[in-house]
């Protein structure tokens, strides 16, 4: 969007290479492990290796005299400088959990629960000493079973709490059981979710620098979200805020996981405020799969209904979800759930609906934020129940969606999950999927190979995304999430510009977008700005990364931001120049004349005069050349959509699945950055596919998590993954006046869906269709057994 | 840091005892260095620790990632599944120094401009991975199709991009290396 005069280079829209990636490409950049300071120390944890077990007592005398040990911290005595976290959401009636300490101090609830800290002069030796330190564990029955827990006289994991039920929400929208009753027919099917984690590359790491003489405390964290934790600082540990400087580097992978708030990491800063010292931990690859905050791990039963004309009236919707001994903060892991039942059914003009979610303790690790937050399962639910109603009818399942999505001309409107859509761009992105994915080819070649006794699926799905939460969600909850992004934009003495956004970027290419909308509105180019950012002392007060906000938000306070700085530019401007501001405006680094273009003066001379001589200028003039603008949405969220779709292959005697073609139509409002946002979009579907295919975090009935290491746990590698097709249908959000809309999740949510229906297209003629991911071989041969018997 | 750190309680086998250590020396990025190191210390933390070459990332610390991939005497390895000791007399060259040699400016330059580094935390391995492919090549082995660079890049997870530009990226380059060894400038 350049400016309406045209003077500007125009660089959104514009596929431009991201200025700070250079580094990262030659091994420059600045990760929190890489960064030392004198006189720092190494901390490793004493972790919990049972499910559930009672904590007697701590001897730390032999880990004392381990070489390298300087002290041993027991989560008892972080607990006496530390206020405890409790997650309690005060919007949702009913919710409970647990005091949770930042180590457990006489009650671990999972396997690798920190319950005490060794420090030392270097990580090896702190590792050393772990083994070291003897705690007298009391094992206590595990509880593993999400339904087991619910059952009523199971054991509860915290006896304050009476039972395992963590919170549980119905949403009812008409007479689901008449209209289930009524149907023509009826499709139902049973999904689960197998837990799983986020795996960033880069474990968390944090460095705490507890200042004892000035009282001051600064943090290098490995956080989507400084001003989060700098809050979190202080208001746990009593530092007065101002005193609080927490720095987000260069960071190896977020993906939500580091949006979470994880007591060990604020044990590393009650323990450098204790000692007086700088203290460094960095997850290694055990601590990430035993500590961090997971995802997932849902059971779902869901029935459709559909009437004699094919068309959908109704579903009914059971989830159940397992989130850990405790609920995460400060965010709850309540969303899973809430999402899931929200956005279910959401493309679709159905009009009677009920859905149940309730969320589950058990002794697994915590359940936190992860790319996608429930909308792929309750996403994936709806299509495969869509699929399965559109075989049933004996419609093409493009047919049929076409024929039930709401109408271009319905909205505004409410989804029956929830969701207030002010527009869809539903059949637009259904359109331009099946047109790059040759949808008729795919069907031709699929029937051919069935003659040769192949079986391939074509799968296409629907999803949508409520992105960029406004107030509305977290405000009422209690939870100090700031739904608010800032930008600042300076212009310095020479003509260039300096932006300071509290947006945070972990490689989606935020900062890229947000120089590219600042730098159209100053006619400037690429190389005349920078964007400095994850600083909460220095940049404007924020959310960071979240909920696929970074554009939508933080591009919108930057759009303003550098609208304002153009106002005032010319203002001064007008002073100079002895004319009005409306007759001048600013491209390729100039002042220059409305009806002319003709260049009066270039931005380093405008800021000359702004910084050094405003002697030449009329008394009482006020140079304005640094402007600081926020963003807070009007609305709950955002409402994106699009639709993927993909081609299997399927070896029926192994049970093994190979991805043939993958496409994706997606509308994310504005694109600022085609070349981000079709990365953020491969990006997402890899993982999408490595959640329903690979990755599962598996715990045996005693708690004892079997693969927590990289060999053992699956993951997406170059050689199996398909090469990913990209249309965009481009509507502008009417909400801002840039239009952005989030994009960071789309790809996972809608991957994991279509997986879901290619595979399970693939299975049809075999009567079988799949009911768990990740689908391993096994899980497709026990399917395809099941149903030949 | 160490790959395995067992949750079980278990007996340390040298409690108390001092660190033992030795004395290397060897060739970093065409520098000369000695140093004495813990002979339990790996390659990768001998580079970041002691070195302060902090581009090789340590991930998995068990051989899977690919993270911390170096160059010794001219073959990639695993800097975490290699003791600093038993780099002793040899050549090593880390993502700093291949990028300082100008071997991969064209690489490093597509990745750039198609974006294929995200969070960046794999990308220093993937370019070292990527340059010996590159490097075969040149002597002898024609352009890769994507299915070699794919099979070639399996030992290097990233967990953001999703592949794509990176096998772009790497495509791109053996071809223009290709056309410039046969003097076609089209």
């Amino acid at each position: 969007m350049s400016p309406a005069d045209g003077s500007g280079p125009g660089l959104v829209g514009k596929p431009v290479a991201r200025p700070n990636i250079r580094r990262l490409i030659h091994g420059k950049g600045r990760y929190t492990d890489d960064i030392t300071v004198p006189h720092m120390l190494h901390v490793a944890f004493v972790r919990s290796p049972y499910g559930h077990a009672r904590i007697n007592g701590i001897d730390a005398s032999m880990a004392e005299t381990s070489p390298g040990v300087v002290r041993i911290v027991t989560g008892a005595e972080v607990a006496e400088i530390c206020k405890p976290m409790h997650a309690v959401a005060a919007h949702r009636p009913g919710h409970k959990s647990a005091v949770q300490n930042m180590l457990a101090t006489d009650h671990a609830c999972y396997q690798g629960e920190p319950v005490a800290a060794v420090v030392a002069a270097s990580r090896a030796e702190a590792e050393d000493a772990v083994d070291l330190v003897i705690v007298d564990w009391e094992e206590l029955p595990a509880v593993m079973d999400m339904m087991e827990a619910l059952e009523p006289g199971a054991t509860p994991i915290h006896a304050e709490l009476g039972d395992n039920l963590c919170f549980q929400h119905a949403t009812r929208t008409g007479d689901v059981d008449s209209a289930l009753a009524a149907a023509a027919f009826t499709v139902e099917h049973e999904f689960e979710f197998g837990r799983h984690t986020a795996v960033t590359l880069e474990g968390r790491a944090i460095l705490a620098d507890w200042d004892p003489v000035e009282e001051r405390l600064t943090v290098h964290q490995s956080h989507q979200s400084p001003y989060q934790m700098q809050d979190i600082y202080s208001r746990h540990l009593g530092i007065p805020e101002h005193k609080v400087q927490v720095i987000t580097p260069d960071i190896g992978g977020g993906f939500g996981l580091k949006i979470n708030v994880h007591g060990e990491e604020v044990a590393v800063v009650a323990i450098s405020k204790m000692m007086g010292r700088p203290v460094k931990y960095t997850a290694d690859r055990m601590d990430s799969f035993v500590a961090d905050c997971q995802t997932r791990d849902h059971l779902n039963t869901a029935k459709m209904g559909v009437d004699a004309n094919g068309k959908i009236t109704s579903m009914d919707y059971d989830n159940t979800l397992s989130v850990g001994p405790y609920t995460a903060y400060i965010r709850f892991g309540l969303a899973e759930g809430m999402m899931a039942i929200t956005c279910a059914a959401a493309p679709y003009a159905l009009t009677d609906y009920h859905a149940r979610t309730r969320a589950v303790y058990v002794n697994k690790g915590i359940v936190g934020m992860f790319r996608g937050v429930g909308v792929p399962v309750g996403c994936t639910v709806t299509e495969v129940l869509v699929d399965q109603a559109a075989a049933k009818a004996g419609v093409d399942p493009v047919e049929f969606r076409r024929s039930n999505f709401h109408r271009d001309e319905d909205y505004p409107l409410t989804t029956v999950g929830g969701y207030a859509a002010k527009s869809m761009s539903l059949h637009r992105c259904l359109d331009a999927c099946v047109d790059i994915m040759d949808y008729d080819a795919l069907r031709t070649d699929q029937a051919q190979a069935r003659e040769a006794n192949v079986y391939r699926g074509v799968g296409v799905a629907t999803f949508v995304e409520a992105a960029a939460f406004g107030p509305v969600y977290y405000g009422p909850s209690g939870a100090r999430v700031s739904t608010q992004d800032g930008c600042t934009v300076k212009l310095e003495p020479s003509g260039v510009v300096r932006c300071m956004t509290s947006v945070t970027d972990q490689g989606q290419g935020t900062l890229t977008g947000i120089a590219q909308i600042v730098a159209d509105q100053l006619g400037i180019g690429m190389d005349d700005i920078d964007v400095i950012s994850g600083d909460s002392a220095t940049t404007p007060y924020g959310g960071g990364a979240w909920a696929s906000r970074g554009m939508a938000m933080g591009g919108e306070a930057a759009l303003q931001a550098g609208k304002a700085l153009k106002a005032n530019i010319l203002d001064l401007a007008a002073s100079i120049l002895q004319t009005t501001a409306d007759t001048l405006t600013l491209g390729g680094g100039e002042i220059r004349d409305v009806a002319t273009g003709e260049a009066r003066m270039d931005l380093a001379e405008l800021a000359k005069v702004g910084y050094f001589r405003q002697d030449t200028l009329p008394t009482g003039t006020q140079p304005e050349l640094m402007v600081t603008r926020h963003h807070v949405p009007n609305t709950p969220y955002y409402v994106a959509n699009g639709v993927q779709g993909a081609q299997v292959e399927i070896d029926i005697e192994t049970g093994f699945i190979k991805l043939l073609g993958w496409w994706m139509a997606d509308d994310c409002g504005r694109v600022v950055n085609p070349l981000m946002v079709d990365e953020q979009i491969r990006g997402g579907i890899i993982q999408g596919i490595g959640n329903t295919l690979y990755e599962h975090s598996q715990y045996d009935e005693t708690g004892q998590l079997m693969n927590a290491s990289l060999a053992d746990y699956l993951l997406p590698m170059a050689g199996e993954m398909p090469d990913i097709k990209i249309a965009h249908v481009e509507t502008p959000l009417t909400n801002t006046e840039l239009g952005a809309n989030g994009i960071g999740e789309s790809g996972t949510i809608g991957a994991i869906a279509v997986l879901w229906c290619a595979v399970n297209d693939a299975l049809r003629p075999l009567g079988a269709q799949v009911t768990k991911q990740p689908f391993t071989p096994e899980h497709i041969l026990d399917v395809i057994a099941k149903a030949g018997r | 840091m160490r790959g395995h750190l067992s949750l079980r309680r278990r007996q340390c086998q040298n409690r108390g005892m001092t660190e033992e250590t030795t004395e290397i020396s060897l060739t970093v990025n065409g520098e000369q260095v000695t140093r004495t190191v813990p002979v339990r210390r790996h390659l990768v933390d001998f580079l970041r620790l002691d070195l302060n070459l902090t581009g090789s990332h340590l991930a998995c610390e068990h051989g899977v990632c690919g993270a911390c991939t170096v160059r010794v005497d001219g073959v990639v390895a695993r800097g975490c599944l290699m003791l600093a000791v038993q780099a002793n007399g040899a050549d090593v060259v880390t993502i700093e120094g291949l990028s300082a040699s100008g071997e991969v400016a064209d690489l490093q330059m597509e990745f750039e401009t198609r974006n294929a580094a995200q969070c960046g935390f794999c990308t220093p391995g993937m370019v070292m991975t990527s340059a010996e492919l590159l490097a075969q090549m040149t002597s002898g082995g024609g352009v890769p199709d994507r299915e070699v660079i794919r099979d070639h890049l399996s030992g290097n997870l990233c967990r953001c991009t999703g592949y794509q530009a990176i096998i772009d990226a790497v495509e791109a380059t053996a071809k223009a290396r290709a056309r410039i060894a046969t003097g076609d400038s089209a």
